[in-house]
């Protein structure tokens, strides 16, 4: 690498960096005085995915939507609102896909068990793997004729 | 050559269902509202700010309510068609305009034709939300007792309007 092209890189870095910097500064400001109320906004706005850019939460998004969405829960906030009942205004609104985390529900039930059938399932399989291979002569090779495992 | 045999059946499984999931496009998602009561609003109106344009003004009938702005590529798209369609004079459109600027959104109105009985004026886009609007345009189809009976998003065309919303409204016909 030419001493000229190092310094290219370098400077194209910082350059990306300074740019990052300015990309992710989002509402930065405190939106309420009472730490323990912005504790909940912060929470909040990280559970919400915005629907325009959908693999963002609206923490994280600079669409309006989702800035219009973060003004409706400061005010639901200073409105005296309970967590719950924020999140039930979204869903009326937006459905089960506005919450990262949707609520276990009839349409969500199978979301929610998938991972553990899974698990069972694997583990279920493992289990058979396993008890077939103690079945196996000890001094049986990886391979040999009797191995049932064996790739033919 | 059993040992193959679970997986390829589990593989045989799950294809149709990462079929479907290809043909299913991530951001129509269907809307809550469907089947229950619309949400009311009432806003100044775009051309005569001293006056409201709300669901008041369609009460007891059938109507369209149609989320756009000029911002909107897909709003344009559709332009020609409310044109047709309220000449037709099937059924009343009414406009909510989001989060949009009223000099740009009269202009428009001027330039292109005014399909909207009235137009509600969405300035900080509070209405937009209570409708569930994440992407205009959004349509929604309100029957007479003020239910939703279909919203599409995107651009409505002759071919949505005749297979989705006309069985929808004339159910009789479409029965036969």
């Amino acid at each position: 690498m030419t001493l000229l092209s190092k310094l290219t890189t370098g400077s194209m870095i910082v350059v990306l960096l300074l740019a990052g910097g300015t990309a992710r500064a989002i509402d930065t400001a405190r939106a309420f005085d009472d730490p323990e109320l912005q504790a909940r906004y912060e929470h909040i706005i990280s559970e919400v995915r915005c629907l325009k850019c959908q693999n963002q939460t609206i923490k994280d998004s600079n669409a309006f939507l989702a800035s219009d969405l973060r003004r409706e829960i400061r005010r639901m906030l200073d409105e005296g609102m309970t967590d719950a009942q924020i999140y039930d205004f979204l869903v009326e609104r937006y459905g089960e896909f506005a919450l990262y985390r949707p609520r276990v529900s009839g349409k969500t039930l199978f979301l929610w068990i998938a991972p553990a059938l899974l698990l069972l399932g694997g583990t279920f399989l493992m289990v058979m793997v396993i008890r077939r291979r103690m079945l196996l002569p000890i001094d049986a090779e990886p391979g040999d004729e009797n191995d049932p495992e064996r790739i033919e | 050559m059993s040992r193959y045999l679970v997986p390829a059946v589990a593989v045989l499984i799950l294809i149709p269902f990462l079929m479907i999931g290809l043909t299913k496009d991530p951001s129509r998602l269907p809307s809550p509202f469907i089947g229950k009561a619309a949400p009311v609003f009432d806003l100044p109106s775009l051309a005569h700010p001293d006056q409201r344009v709300g669901s008041a003004s369609y009460t007891g009938r059938l109507a369209l309510v149609n989320i756009w702005a000029t911002w909107c590529v897909g709003c344009r798209q559709e332009h020609e068609f409310l044109l047709r369609l309220a000449a037709q004079d099937v059924i009343p459109i009414y406009g909510i305009n989001w989060r949009d600027d009223r000099d740009e959104a009269l202009r428009w109105l001027q330039q292109l034709g005014d399909p909207y009985v009235d137009t509600g004026f969405d300035m900080d886009g509070r209405v937009g939300i209570e409708w569930g609007a994440y992407g205009a345009p959004e349509t929604f189809l309100i029957s007479d007792d003020g239910t939703v009976l279909y919203k599409h998003l995107g651009a409505l065309d002759t071919t949505i309007w005749d297979n989705v919303f006309m069985p929808l409204i004339f159910p009789e016909v479409a029965a036969e």
